[in-house]
């Protein structure tokens, strides 16, 4: 079947089954690879895209069933001015060891901050623990969240 | 024999420049033990200087997150004495020239800490001897300042640029000439140093095994039997070969060695998905063999049984334990168990590869390609020289990429249709068919005397077999903590055949001894009635070296006064004993030692009264030598293994049943997330000892420590993991 999606900012035309997780659109189709594979199952958080600014499990969302939405992956979540600061900050604090899940944890945290622009710890609680960090990076990813959350307020 | 001494050659780069060649005597596990390695020579490591000035250095190891790509080219770029802004890195190949590109063991750091300081010593040396000569002054006149061979009388100087191709044409200095740096003097080592990828990884740039892209690559299925190394009988794969997208599927008639190319079914389509969906039609008749016994509930009651008599075998007897039992004040006794674990990498495992005209290209994130390549070599039946691996950066490793399996199954596929093919694991693939860390049983008995020391202590471990013999990463040595320090102890052993494969996984053997054995110490030392901390340096005595026993694992022993060291800082950085906690609140110690480091923790745990366990502080404190290469590393690593170490302490258990693991994705093996993650504080104990490894002696502490404040919190002790299996509520 044919599709017409927006990513990041572009209608993108693609012909395929329905079905097709709009995760594997990326990845395959679309040759947007720092959406990654984890789980299948929406139990881990690597496949975070945005839909219309809103996390969503992209491994999870048939391709049939996005629409008309705006979809935006970690590609382009660097010209938004908060994906900007949370990018500087997981670089500032050297967030990542083996870095596969960072991309997830990064959607996950811009849309958290374009929501709560001060997060408490719970709010960081509550919006970042669908995403696992195997390496358990999780100490410098709440730092992180905080100053790119105080980088906003300047 | 001499000229084999010589490490160092060099030539003229391509483009220009010097290229720097270093050939070194082999740093064997003996070497760093500080006895004699054999007198082998490899190469070693490339520098590559550019005539603008760039210097190239090469990451011979693979990445998995252990920042090993930056520490190893900051030793070189230290000696050589070239600003850090300046260096590139590239990412070698599986090349024979290098030695051990394995990542595995925390061993990178003890066995390149002086070779690759040398080769960038070597180097700056060539570049000092250029410049003399070019401004025809006594080489002792030089110095260097990063990128500049500086002559201090006359105040010139030339860039390492410049000289770089005539340097290449001196020659190669005698590695035991060399004169390294002070490290009072160091600029690069010691400094808090960025992961030159994370850039790239914080804007989603390809670089992983997953991400890889060939030319008219097809993606791949495999399904393999989940009783592990059950045979294929029969299959409907040709009905699969009509089905959308798919371009091939086909039977593979395997072998036996469960590390190697397994019967199962391919399928290979234009996307993975496809190949994925396609494969979900499969219909497949298995042998599964014997399966008798071969579940976790039987295990339990095996090794239950076993129990009640004597070990089949006795690993260590000092003293005599049943007569101190005897006159002991105290005796009691425990049975703990730990189970079966996944290594649950992130990064599914994938491997790309490439067949074509009887060579074979390969993409793979592996932590050990070498017996990846001959593994290849083996089941295809084509020569090494034949064969190429690309270390691609890994989504995690903690063991599971020691095993090359993926690879060869993804030559092989690629092979039979004859084009590029992307082989990617399901998660269900990846915990079904994972070498696990070995679950274990242990029956303890230990006895104080009426001053509350240990005077006797007993283990019978109930472990694994495979094929008779003990299985990978099943074992336990016989200098096991507290052995060595008790003058009554027995160490013996009793083993259930297994036909799950096991493997290491991040501190291998301590990652499930450690929990059993700081526990039990910790209820001993309660028995006693003292405090952990006086019980602990009570236990390990005045500082000394205890010697390993002879034999294939034995290393440097173990220093007593190392330990005390880091348990009586994090005493100090924790508050221990110093602080009136709050009812549902306590404070547990732990201590381990494990890849040549030394590390002591203590958790601080909240338990309410529904049972919930909240994670309040971790304090880490480690010793491992004199030198925190990369300080910014260290810390991550540090707060990743305790956390680790946590999260499978609290949600994470393979089962199996009738042969099979029951446990397929995240919602049964719970990974830990961010609400569970508590703030972990990391010290390093600096002291006059050559410097180890991280990645993975920071671990186990951690689960016993959690445990130890668990009791402290709660009076219920948890003698097996997970702990998500236990109730603690103290509601009716």
């Amino acid at each position: 079947m044919q599709f017409t999606i927006q990513v990041n900012g572009a209608p993108r035309h693609v012909d395929i089954d329905g079905e097709t997780p709009l995760l594997w659109v990326l990845r395959d189709t679309l040759d947007l690879k720092g959406t990654k594979f984890g789980c299948g199952a929406a139990q881990c958080g690597a496949c975070t895209v945005h839909m219309d600014g809103d996390p969503i499990r992209s491994c999870q969302t048939p391709i049939a069933s996005v629409g008309n939405a705006a979809i935006t992956t970690i590609e382009a979540i660097g010209e938004t001015k908060v994906g900007r600061n949370v990018q500087a900050a997981w670089v500032d604090l050297d967030v990542p060891q083996c870095g596969y899940c960072q991309a997830g944890q990064i959607m996950s945290a811009t849309a958290l901050l374009v929501r709560v622009p001060a997060p408490t710890d719970q709010d960081i609680n509550d919006a970042m623990s669908g995403n696992v960090c195997r390496c358990a990076t999780y100490t410098r990813i709440r730092a992180a969240i905080k100053q790119a959350a105080a980088a906003g307020r300047t | 024999m001499l000229a084999r001494r010589n490490f160092l050659r060099a030539s003229l780069a391509i483009g220009g420049g010097l290229l720097l060649t270093a050939s070194i005597p082999g740093i064997s596990r003996a070497a760093i033990l500080g006895k004699a390695g054999p007198d082998v020579v490899v190469l070693n490591a490339y520098v590559r200087i550019a005539p603008d000035g760039r210097v190239t250095i090469t990451a011979k190891n693979p990445e998995v997150g252990q920042g090993v790509k930056i520490m190893l080219p900051m030793l070189i770029a230290e000696e050589l004495d070239v600003a850090w802004a300046d260096v590139q890195i590239e990412q070698a190949d599986l090349d024979s020239r290098y030695p051990r590109q394995v990542a595995g063991g925390s061993t990178a750091t003890p066995t390149n800490w002086l070779p690759l300081r040398q080769v960038g010593a070597a180097g700056r040396q060539m570049l000092i001897a250029a410049a003399a000569a070019e401004w025809n002054v006594p080489a002792a006149e030089c110095e260097t300042t990063p990128g500049q061979v500086v002559h201090k009388p006359s105040g010139r100087s030339l860039s390492y640029g410049t000289l770089a191709t005539k340097a290449a044409a001196f020659p190669v200095p005698d590695v035991n000439g060399l004169k390294l740096k002070d490290p009072k003097d160091f600029r690069i080592i010691g400094k808090p140093t960025r992961n030159i990828e994370v850039q790239r990884i914080v804007t989603g740039q390809p670089m992983f095994g997953i991400d890889v892209s060939v030319p008219g690559m097809l993606y791949a299925v495999f399904q393999k039997c989940d009783v592990h190394g059950g045979r294929l009988v029969r299959s409907n794969v040709a009905t699969i070969r009509n089905l959308p997208g798919v371009r091939a599927a086909f039977e593979v008639k395997g072998g036996t060695d469960l590390h190697g190319l397994l019967d199962g079914v391919a399928v290979v389509a234009d996307s993975w998905w496809l190949a994925n969906r396609a494969r979900q039609q499969l219909d497949i008749t298995w042998d599964e063999g014997n399966i008798a016994g071969q579940s976790s509930a039987d295990f339990a009651a095996t090794a239950a049984r076993m129990a009640k008599g004597a070990p089949e075998s006795i690993l260590r007897e000092d003293g005599d334990v049943k007569a101190a039992f005897g006159k002991a004040a105290h005796v009691i006794e425990a049975a703990y168990h730990y189970p079966f674990l996944s290594h649950i990498d992130l990064e599914p495992q994938n491997c790309t590869a490439r067949y074509a005209e009887g060579k074979i290209e390969i993409w793979a994130p592996t932590q050990n390609p070498a017996p990846g390549a001959k593994l290849v070599s083996a089941t295809l039946g084509i020569p090494e020289s034949a064969i190429t691996v690309h270390m691609v950066r890994a989504g995690g490793g903690f063991g599971r990429r020691l095993s090359n399996d993926y690879m060869v199954e993804a030559a092989w596929i690629s092979k039979v249709v004859g084009a590029p093919v992307k082989l990617l694991w399901t998660r269900e693939d990846d915990m079904r068919h994972d070498f696990y860390r070995p679950a274990g049983f242990h029956f303890f008995k230990g006895g104080v005397d009426g001053d509350g020391r240990l005077l006797a202590f007993s283990d019978h471990f109930v472990t694994f077999s495979q094929d008779g013999d003990v299985a990978s990463s099943a074992d336990m040595g016989t200098a096991e903590f507290p052995a060595r320090l008790v003058e009554n102890l027995q160490f013996g052993t009793s083993m259930i055949p297994l036909r799950a494969p096991t493997g290491p996984m991040r501190a291998p053997r301590s990652n499930g001894l450690g929990f059993a054995f700081q526990s039990f110490l910790d209820e001993l030392a309660h028995t006693a009635g003292k405090d952990r901390v006086e019980f602990a340096l009570n236990l390990l005595g005045k500082p000394r070296l205890l010697p390993d026993p002879p034999g294939p694992r034995a290393g440097p022993g173990f220093d007593t006064g190392r330990m005390r060291g880091v348990i009586e800082l994090v005493a100090d950085k924790s508050g221990w004993g110093k602080q009136k906690l709050p009812n549902g609140t306590g404070m547990g110690l732990a201590y381990y030692f494990s890849h040549l480091g030394y590390f002591a923790e203590v958790v601080k745990a909240t338990v309410s009264s529904a049972g919930a366990i909240t994670i309040d502080n971790v304090w880490v404190v480690g010793d491992i030598g004199s030198q925190i290469i990369n300080p910014l590393n260290a810390e991550n690593q540090a707060q990743g293994a305790a956390l680790d170490g946590i999260g499978a302490a609290l949600g994470q258990a393979v089962l199996i049943d009738a042969g099979k693991v029951v446990q397929g994705n995240f919602d049964t093996v719970l990974p830990l997330r961010m609400r569970q993650a508590p703030p972990v504080e990391v010290h390093f104990l600096v002291t006059d000892h050559p410097p180890t490894g991280l990645g993975e002696p920071a671990l186990p502490p951690a689960l016993p420590a959690l445990a130890n404040a668990i009791f402290a919190a709660t009076g219920k002790r948890i003698r097996s993991l997970p702990f998500k299996d236990h109730d603690l509520s103290t509601t009716a």
